[in-house]
C-alpha cells in the first residue's frame, strides 16, 4: 500500500472540506480524484501532501503514519494547478530547486537535471525563463521539478486544466506513459470525468466533501453505487414518474410499476446508450421529433423531444445514423432497452433492469 | 516663436475636435496651464535653492557645508536613515507577508493602522513620543531614574522618525505579495525547502523591485522627515539637529548662503531618489512587457511538443 487515509476530516471554520474519507491507494497506480468544484478532492490532495493538516484521521504514506510529518519531510512531488513555477530562475534552476535544497553534489545536479529535460521533452530550454515557455512546457516542466528529488507519490492538481484542449489530450496520453515507464504511484484531481475516465487506473468520486465510490473507471460507469455517481459519471437521462393504474407513467412514457403504491412517485435512469431509435415511425413504441443531433466524432449525440416537451438524449453511431436517412426535425420512434429505478439521492441504486426481450410491454401505447 | 507647444489653429479655428472630443484648444490651454503651474510652483524654487545657495561662490557653499554643524546634521540625518531602513524593511516584510499569505482576524485592522501614519499630522506624531517617553509622560519617571535620554537625543528622533516612514515599505509589498500567492512557496515547501530558504531563494527575489521602491520612497521621507523629529529633537546644534531642523535654523538666523547650502543637498537627495524611481518603474514597466511579449510569443509558436516517452 502506497497510501492510505483512514476516516480523513478536514474542517476550515464552520465548513467542512472532507467528511470521514477513507482511501487506499497501491504501489504504481494512477488514481482520479474527480468531483464538481468544491467538492473537497483538492483539499485531499493537499492532505495527503501535508499542505493541510487534517482534524481528524490518520494518513499513511507507505505505512508510515505522517500527520506529524512536515511537508518538507514527506517526499511527495506535488504539481500546482497553475504550475507554480519560480519565476525569478530559469528551467534548469527549477528543476534543481529541491536537489540543491536536498544539498546533492553540483555535477549530479546537473546530470540528473539534464535526465530529466531529456525526458521530458525539455532539451534545449534549460536557459529559459517560465515567461518564455508555452503552456505545456510550463506544466512538464512543474513535472520535472516534481520529479526531480525522486518522491514515492506524485501528486497532480488539476494538471490539465489550464492548457487548450488540443494540447490536453497530448498531454493526457504523455501522462499515461511517463506514469507507466517510471511505475510511480500517481494521483491527480480534475473535475473532468472524461479525462479520469480515459487515463485513470481507478477514480474516486467526491461530491461534498464526501467519498462516493472508488472503483475502475468501467465500474463506476457501470455500478454506480448512487445517483451522484451515475449522473456525474456520463450522461443518465432522468425520469420521474407516478404510479397510476400499477404503472409508472409520465406523459405518454410508461414503465412497469415495481410493485409501489398507487400515487407514488419514483424516478428511473438510463443511459443515452440504452436508447434505440429508429426512423420508421412504428418500429417502437413511442415517438418523438429528432431535435437536434451533434457530431462527436464516430459517435452521434441525439436529442429527442416528446410531445409533451421532454427531451431525452440518446446515442446512435454515424452509421447508423447515415443508414437510416435520419435528419433533424424528423419523426421517429424509440424504446429503452435498459433503465435502473434510482432510490433518493444519497440511497444505493437497484441494479440494471433490461426490458430488451419483452419492448412492447415496456412501454405504453405511444403518443 | 518657432514651434508652438500646441497645434497651430486651422482655418476650421475652435471647431476642430481632438481624438477624446475636445475642441484643440482646450488641451492647449490645459496643457499649458498645467506647465506654467509646475513651472511657478516646482521648478522656479527648486532653482531658486540651488541659485542662493551658490550665490556667493563655491568658496561660501563648501564653507557652509564643512561647518561642524552642518556636518554633524548631515551626519545624524544619514545615521538615522541608515537605523530605520532596516527596521521598516523588516517590519514590512513581515507585515506584508502576513497580510498576502495569510487569513486571520484584525487583517482589515492591521492594514488600517498601516496608514495611520499617512493620516496623523507629523507633529501629534512627535508629541505623541514626548507624552510616552518625555520627563512628564507616562514612562518619564522611570526612564529618568535609569539615565536612559530618549527624548531630545538620538532614540527619540529614530523612533520617530520610523513611525513616520513605517508604511512606505509595506504598503509597496502587500499587493505585489497579493498579486504573486502562496503557491511559489508552497512548492517550494513540497520539495524539500525550509521556511528560511524559501523565503531567501523564492519569496525575496519575486519582490525585490516593489522592496527597492518602497526603500527608496521611505529613506526619501525618513531624510526630509521636519515635523515629527522638530518636536522630539530639542534642537541642540550639532547633536540633536537632523538636515531639515538644521536648514530651518540657519535660516531663522538669517545665515541664507548655509541654509540653502544644506537644503540645496536635501533638493539633490530628492532628485537623485526621482531618478532612481523613475528607472525602476520603467525597468518594471519593461519587465512586464517583455513577459507579456514572450507569452505570446510562446502561446503563438508551437515549439517542441511532448514527446513519447518511448523515445526518450
Amino acid at each position: 500500500m502506497s497510501i492510505a487515509l483512514n476516516q480523513v476530516s478536514k474542517t476550515f471554520g464552520e465548513v467542512t472540506a472532507v467528511h470521514r474519507v477513507s482511501l487506499e491507494v497501491n504501489e504504481g497506480e494512477l488514481v482520479a480524484l474527480l468531483g464538481p468544484s468544491g467538492g473537497g478532492k483538492t483539499t485531499v490532495l493537499r492532505l495527503i501532501a501535508g499542505l493541510e493538516m487534517p482534524t481528524e484521521g490518520d494518513i499513511y504514506i507507505r505505512g508510515q503514519r505522517v500527520n506529524d510529518i512536515p511537508v518538507q519531510r514527506r517526499n511527495i512531488g506535488f504539481v500546482f494547478q497553475n504550475y507554480a513555477l519560480f519565476k525569478t530562475m530559469t528551467v534548469f534552476k527549477n528543476i534543481a530547486f529541491g536537489l540543491k535544497v536536498k544539498k546533492w553534489r553540483a555535477r549530479k545536479i546537473e546530470a540528473r537535471v539534464g535526465e530529466l529535460l531529456e525526458l521530458l521533452g525539455l532539451k534545449g530550454l534549460g536557459a529559459r525563463y517560465p515567461h518564455q515557455l508555452s503552456g505545456g512546457q510550463r506544466q512538464r516542466v512543474a513535472i520535472a521539478r516534481a520529479l526531480a528529488p525522486q518522491p514515492t507519490v506524485l501528486l497532480l492538481d488539476e494538471p490539465f486544466g489550464a492548457v487548450d484542449a488540443k494540447i490536453r489530450q497530448e498531454l493526457r496520453e504523455w501522462l499515461v506513459h511517463l506514469q507507466h515507464d517510471l511505475n510511480l504511484t500517481t494521483i491527480f484531481v480534475t473535475h473532468d470525468q472524461e479525462e479520469a475516465m480515459e487515463i485513470a487506473d481507478r477514480i474516486a468520486i467526491f461530491s461534498r466533501g464526501h467519498l462516493e465510490q472508488v472503483g475502475s473507471p468501467r465500474t463506476v460507469y457501470e455500478e454506480p453505487v448512487n445517483e451522484f455517481v451515475a449522473r456525474f459519471i456520463g450522461v443518465l437521462n432522468v425520469l420521474d414518474l407516478e404510479i397510476r393504474n400499477g404503472r409508472a407513467r409520465l406523459n405518454e412514457l410508461e414503465f412497469p410499476g415495481h410493485g409501489q403504491p398507487e400515487g407514488q412517485h419514483i424516478r428511473i435512469g438510463f443511459r443515452p446508450y440504452a436508447v434505440q431509435i429508429s426512423a420508421d415511425p412504428c418500429a417502437y413504441p413511442c415517438r418523438a421529433r429528432l431535435k437536434h443531433a451533434f457530431f462527436l466524432g464516430i459517435m452521434l449525440r441525439v436529442e429527442l423531444e416528446l410531445t409533451s416537451g421532454l427531451v431525452i438524449r440518446a446515442r446512435m453511431t454515424k452509421e447508423d445514423y447515415a443508414r437510416q436517412g435520419l435528419d433533424e426535425d424528423r419523426e421517429v420512434s424509440f424504446q429503452i432497452r435498459q433503465y435502473r429505478v434510482l432510490a433518493g439521492e444519497d440511497g444505493l441504486l437497484q441494479p440494471e433492469i433490461s426490458i430488451a426481450e419483452n419492448p412492447p410491454t415496456m412501454l405504453g401505447e405511444g403518443i | 516663436m518657432a514651434s508652438h507647444p500646441h497645434p497651430p489653429p486651422s482655418s476650421h479655428g475652435a471647431a476642430r475636435i481632438s481624438g477624446t472630443g475636445e475642441p484643440v484648444f482646450v488641451r492647449g490651454v490645459l496643457i499649458a496651464l498645467s506647465v506654467a503651474f509646475l513651472a511657478v510652483f516646482l521648478i522656479l524654487p527648486l532653482a531658486n535653492v540651488f541659485v542662493q545657495a551658490l550665490g556667493k561662490g563655491w568658496s561660501a557653499y563648501a564653507h557652509s557645508l564643512s561647518h561642524p554643524d552642518s556636518r554633524a546634521a548631515i551626519r545624524l540625518t544619514l545615521l538615522v536613515a541608515a537605523i530605520t531602513l532596516p527596521v521598516n524593511v523588516t517590519f514590512g516584510l513581515a507585515a506584508a507577508w502576513a497580510i498576502a499569505k495569510f487569513e486571520f482576524r484584525g487583517k482589515a485592522v492591521l492594514l488600517t493602522l498601516i496608514d495611520l501614519p499617512f493620516s496623523v499630522s507629523p507633529v501629534v506624531a512627535g508629541l505623541m513620543y514626548v507624552l510616552v517617553f518625555g520627563l512628564q509622560g507616562v514612562l518619564g519617571p522611570w526612564l529618568d531614574t535609569h539615565d536612559i535620554q530618549i527624548i531630545f537625543a538620538l532614540p527619540g528622533i529614530v523612533l520617530t522618525t520610523v513611525f513616520v516612514t513605517l508604511p512606505f515599505v509595506a504598503r509597496e509589498l502587500v499587493p505585489v505579495m497579493q498579486a504573486t500567492g502562496a503557491e511559489q512557496e508552497q512548492a517550494a515547501l513540497t520539495l524539500g525547502a525550509s521556511g528560511w530558504t524559501t523565503f531567501w531563494r523564492v519569496t525575496l527575489p519575486s519582490v525585490k523591485w516593489g522592496l527597492l521602491y518602497g526603500i527608496i520612497l521611505c529613506n526619501a521621507r525618513a531624510i526630509g522627515e521636519f515635523g515629527a523629529v522638530s518636536v522630539v529633537s530639542g534642537h541642540i546644534a550639532g547633536q540633536t539637529d537632523t538636515m531639515p531642523l538644521a536648514v530651518e535654523k540657519l535660516y531663522q538666523e538669517f545665515n541664507a548662503t548655509a541654509a540653502f547650502a544644506v537644503a540645496s543637498l536635501l533638493a539633490l537627495i530628492a532628485l537623485a531618489t526621482l531618478a532612481i524611481k523613475a528607472c525602476l518603474e520603467w525597468n518594471m514597466r519593461r519587465k512586464d512587457r517583455r513577459e507579456r511579449d514572450a507569452a505570446a510569443n510562446a502561446r503563438r509558436g508551437p515549439g517542441p511538443g511532448p514527446v513519447a516517452l518511448t523515445a526518450a
